[in-house]
């Protein structure tokens, strides 16, 4: 189990976050949601190591973690995909998924190695990609999203951070992307969700956590909750 | 899955106009462009196409091409090297005073010149990523400067000869004997079926999709006709010269490392998207050092040979159009100048377009002033197809 404890931290004369709590376990999404400026993504940048909290941190199975960095975050096994993807589109989905992290032995890189486990990685996320040599910039937005999405797991990850997976797809691409958050709740990964729509938040969650001024702001069940709950809790409406 | 489902399927007509419309135009312009171009100059004049004129040709490329070269380096990154003429001049001022003046050893005093090249770069490289200088301020000071020190250092003379018999001259009047050149074939024949046959067991084995058979005996047997009848040509001639050699040579090994390496790889990483190369954990500080690096390194190669085409050096060195030739060529053969596409085999096809628009139009003694307005078409031609094919990528 990862969780965030009590975390804390201001930037100038914002509170962004106020002892904020998060506990986050295997084979369970978790959806983070609330109004812009909640908190959102400082509570995700300080788990993904981008971020020092002032007080609180990081506990993986119950013992307090120093993240200093996103590379202390991948070491510990927290794999962050952001909103902007950060694809080279002129390089294909191979070499997209291994960027940085290259199969090779002493620098020549290990070509056929690579392309077998990227084609089993993405067979097993169902992830239908015609022609995996193509340059990425080739690919439609939601495999786009799949290949970012895939790249994560390349570490073993035991969580997955998605900032807003769905935000620029239309429906058919969200559906295959709700599909494969699925699949890595399958897998028996945590992953933890951000998102702005709350359709989506129900379809794919197992558990709504609310943030609100930096603060926690509510956590339901998804199977038990209402979208009026949600909402209330989002905005500060007494329930 | 087995063998017989994973052949890789070709493209339908209609996958493959959206490819070439995503700008996946490969090498196919430039090539049309030389056919066009031998067309065109063979029926105006009947030397063009001579052995005697092609192995001019060939001569006529090496240096330029290998300034070329350095400046692909950069142009991958989405850079720029405005001073590869300037460096390319007074590396090569510096291994002529060595050699003659101090009476150096002259493959030390290469050694040293390209050592001299190397540390340029260093300098560019760490101007243009310490100090968050543009590429094209960095390297526009470097065009200046580097040729006011190539004039300080040549002084009052202005100009060194190169003694004719010396090993820099030979290095361009060195003709390879008909059976080593068919040798070389030869084992550059195998050694490409040799690795193709090999990487087709390799994948097939992992059950990955491999291409169909003809199309790796197309490209097999492309290669051998395209190599075997430049050696035929030449061999009419004076023979395969060295510098041709030399320069293909690098051209392949540059290409190897880019393709096969981790370096290459964060190359085109960086110059595709620096953010996801910086996040992905690679140091985009040291790739772009080292392609700076490269850059003057290969263009202090170039100004070498250059010197020993002319066996001499002076003030004109590295000057004049070769700086505009270079970069002209390697944007005619395909790289982006956005970044993060293109090969090394862009030098050889672009400068091998541009040397044969000036060698012909020289042979119809047509104006220099003509020649540069047709070399400008071609370049316009090549960036327009360039910034066609990323509009096409990213909308």
């Amino acid at each position: 189990m990862i969780s965030a404890n009590n975390v804390s931290k201001r930037y100038g004369a914002v509170q962004a976050l106020q002892e904020v709590s998060l506990d986050l376990h295997p084979g369970e999404v978790v959806a983070l949601v609330g109004d812009n400026g909640a908190g959102k993504s400082t509570l995700v940048k300080v788990i993904a190591g981008v971020v020092g909290p002032d007080s609180g941190g990081v506990a993986i199975d119950g013992e307090p973690a120093h993240i200093g960095n996103p590379h202390d975050a991948q070491r510990h096994g927290i794999s962050t995909v952001y909103q902007d993807l950060a694809l080279c589109e002129n390089l294909d989905v191979v070499a997209n998924l291994f960027l940085g992290a290259e199969r090779r032995k002493w620098s020549l890189l290990s070509h056929i190695r690579m392309e077998r486990s990227a084609r089993d990685l993405l067979t097993s996320l169902d992830v239908r990609i015609r022609d995996i040599r193509v340059p990425v910039a080739m690919l439609s937005g939601g495999q786009r999203q799949s290949v970012a999405i895939a790249r994560a797991l390349i570490g073993e990850p035991r969580l997955v951070i998605l900032d807003e997976p769905t935000a620029a797809l239309g429906v058919e691409q969200t559906a295959q992307v709700l599909d494969l958050i699925r699949r890595l709740r399958e897998r028996g990964l945590a992953v933890l969700l951000i998102s702005h729509n709350l359709a989506d938040v129900r379809a794919v969650s197992d558990r709504v956590v609310v943030l609100r001024l930096g603060r926690n702001a509510g956590e339901f069940r998804t199977a038990d909750a209402t979208q009026e709950s949600i909402v209330a809790a989002i905005t500060g409406a007494a329930a | 899955m087995n063998a017989a489902t994973v052949t890789r399927k070709p493209y339908t007509p209609k996958e493959a106009v959206e490819r070439l419309r995503h700008g996946d135009l490969g090498a196919w312009p430039v090539v049309g462009a030389l056919v066009a171009i031998a067309v065109v100059f063979g029926t105006l004049n009947e030397h063009f196409l001579s052995p005697e004129n092609l192995t001019n040709l060939a001569l006529q490329m090496a240096a330029t091409g290998t300034i070329s070269l350095g400046i692909i380096m950069v142009l991958l990154l989405g850079e720029i090297d405005l001073s590869a003429g300037s460096v390319s001049g007074l590396c090569a001022v510096v291994m002529a005073i060595l050699s003659v003046r101090q009476g150096w050893n002259p493959i030390l005093a290469i050694v040293v010149a390209l050592a001299a090249g190397a540390l340029v770069g260093l300098l560019h490289g760490v101007m243009f990523t310490r100090l968050r200088m543009p590429s094209f301020v960095v390297t526009l000071a470097g065009l200046i400067g580097w040729q006011g020190l190539l004039l300080y250092l040549l002084g009052e003379g202005g100009i060194v000869n190169l003694p004719f018999d010396g090993f820099v001259a030979k290095l361009s009047d060195t003709w390879l004997p008909s059976w080593l050149a068919w040798t070389i074939v030869a084992l550059l024949v195998l050694a490409s079926g040799g690795s193709s046959l090999v990487n087709r067991r390799l994948r097939l084995a992992a059950e990955l999709p491999v291409p169909p058979v003809w199309w790796a005996a197309v490209k097999i047997g492309g290669l051998t006709v395209v190599l075997a009848g430049a050696v035929l040509v030449m061999s009419a001639d004076r023979g395969v010269p060295l510098l041709l050699v030399i320069f293909g040579t690098l051209v392949v090994a540059f290409d190897l490392v880019l393709r096969h390496t981790a370096f290459g790889r964060w190359m085109y990483a960086v110059g595709g998207n620096v953010e996801a190369a910086r996040r992905a954990g690679i140091s985009v500080t040291r790739i772009r050092v080292l392609a700076f690096v490269l850059s003057s390194t290969l263009a202090a190669f170039g100004g070498i040979l250059s010197a020993s085409r002319l066996s001499a050096v002076n003030q004109g060195s590295g000057g004049s159009d070769i700086l505009l030739m270079a970069i002209a060529a390697a944007v005619i053969g395909g790289t982006s100048l956005f970044g993060g596409r293109g090969r090394t085999y862009a030098a050889l096809l672009g400068i091998l377009v541009i040397q044969s628009i000036t060698n012909g139009m020289f042979l119809l003694s047509v104006d220099s002033s003509v020649r540069y307005m047709v070399t400008a078409a071609v370049l316009a031609l090549a960036v327009a197809i360039d910034s066609l094919a990323r509009r096409g990528s990213t909308t």
